[in-house]
């Protein structure tokens, strides 16, 4: 009934990727969702939309996107290779792109209504206590809006570790290279190991209980502070 | 103390604020209803909302001139706003609050910490949650934060509302012996005439958006 070490490995990979790819769109999270939040300016629509977009296109149609712009044979595929040795299709950098990308617009999502709850009269008195932009934002934005970015990579990382299609597309399904928890779940089932699939299951399970009770711990303390 | 409000437009809901003053007394009150107008002309003075037309100059340095399209940064401006709505920072304790204004100034372009605390008798406080405080400490450490940032002009947006009778007496003594303590000027807003009397030298009656009469609080709200 216990996992095998190569089931072990699969959990440990598909940690490590979704942490990383978690971590790795965060700034770009913030960045992308205070200006959002906050001001009107040209394009917001448009902008708005592409960040929705992987939420509603079928995984596989964004799988395929990816797979086509990191191609050796894009621009960018091409200029990774070349230049700086860096091959993204069918490695685990595919995976970390694809969790990146599938999770991004949730991440987005809910800081930005984290910035949106910030009571904007708090940063007004910052500013007239002498606060320029940046330390009103570090200080008083940011901390206030803890709650929602909490949120957004609870949400941010439980997406990544359930992705599926544009993993599969983008990175293939490698064994000990590009293979995630729901890769696997998928090729026992398909095999009929219902053993494995069903311990594989409950580690999933396992994974989306801890990621929620921290989050709500984490909420909590921030509530606290 | 030399504030001037001149050609001040500023559209509001109902009506537009048309101010046209220049203001000499260090503790001048802004007298009126609900509604009149008082808060917006502060938030213009301190730089949180842009008026159509204006040009306010505090002591000749100019806060803003819409016609140069000039407005100098709220964080310049070296205002002390204290506004009626509890607006201490609750992620931060009652000690980092007091000192936010303070962080980076040299010693010398500030109050003693120790000064304000023993004034406002808030030393008991220092260590509190900002959300444990009562209203009426919650409006002294607000009063002390503004303080401590040495601000050129306290901007005193009705801070005694919704406190009961006796923590008023005790804030309005304070705010009485401020100035002569700390020698800032300061605007207050209020629709009390009993504190209007007790704080300022001068008052402006405001009335849907234009300064009806100004003088003396005595002879003009008795």
């Amino acid at each position: 009934m216990w996992p095998t070490p190569a089931e072990w490995q699969i959990v440990g990979f598909t940690l490590a990727v979704c942490a990383l790819s978690t971590l790795v769109i965060l700034p770009f999270g913030i960045a992308v969702a205070w200006p959002l939040a906050r001001y009107r300016w040209p394009g917001k629509l448009l902008v708005e939309t592409l960040v929705t977009l992987p939420l509603v296109l079928p995984p596989v149609a964004t799988g395929l996107l990816l797979l086509k712009l990191f191609s050796r044979r894009s621009g960018l595929g091409h200029f990774l290779h070349e230049y700086l040795g860096i091959e993204v299709v069918f490695t685990w950098r595919a995976v970390v792109v694809a969790a990146a990308v599938m999770s991004f617009p949730l991440l987005v999502r809910s800081v930005r209504i984290g910035f949106q709850n910030v009571n904007q009269r708090l940063e007004q008195v910052a500013r007239t206590l002498g606060a320029g932009d940046a330390r009103v934002f570090l200080t008083i934005s940011l901390p206030l809006a803890s709650r929602g970015i909490i949120a957004g990579i609870l949400l941010a990382f439980a997406r990544a570790v359930g992705e599926f299609g544009a993993t599969i597309v983008v990175a293939g399904n490698i064994p000990g290279r590009t293979t995630t928890l729901s890769l696997e779940i998928f090729e026992t089932v398909q095999l009929g190991h219902d053993a494995s699939a069903y311990r594989l299951l409950i580690l999933s399970v396992i994974i989306a209980f801890g990621a929620v009770w921290l989050s709500e711990l984490l909420i909590k303390r921030s509530a606290l502070r | 103390m030399k504030l001037e409000i001149q050609r001040l437009s500023l559209r509001l809901q109902q009506f537009s604020l048309d101010i046209d003053v220049n203001l000499h007394s260090a503790r001048t009150g802004i007298f009126g209803r609900s509604g009149a107008g008082k808060t917006s002309l502060l938030e213009v003075i301190a730089g949180l909302r842009r008026p159509e037309t204006a040009r306010i100059c505090l002591n000749d340095l100019l806060f803003e001139n819409t016609v140069q399209k000039y407005s100098l940064p709220v964080r310049l401006r070296k205002i002390g706003y204290i506004p009626q709505d509890d607006l201490l920072f609750p992620h931060l304790s009652v000690r980092r609050n007091l000192l936010y204004g303070v962080d980076g100034k040299s010693k010398h372009e500030t109050f003693p910490f120790d000064h304000v605390i023993s004034f406002l008798e808030i030393a008991s406080l220092l260590d509190r949650d900002v959300r444990s405080l009562s209203r009426g400490e919650n409006q002294r450490i607000v009063i002390g934060r503004a303080l401590l940032s040495s601000p050129r002009l306290l901007l005193m947006d009705e801070p005694l509302t919704a406190l009961d009778a006796k923590l008023k007496e005790t804030i309005l003594r304070q705010l009485r012996l401020l100035h002569h303590e700390f020698g800032i000027p300061m605007l207050y807003v209020t629709h009390d005439p009993l504190e209007a009397m007790e704080i300022c030298e001068e008052v402006l009656i405001i009335e849907a958006g234009r300064v009806i009469s100004r003088g003396n609080p005595s002879e003009l709200l008795r």
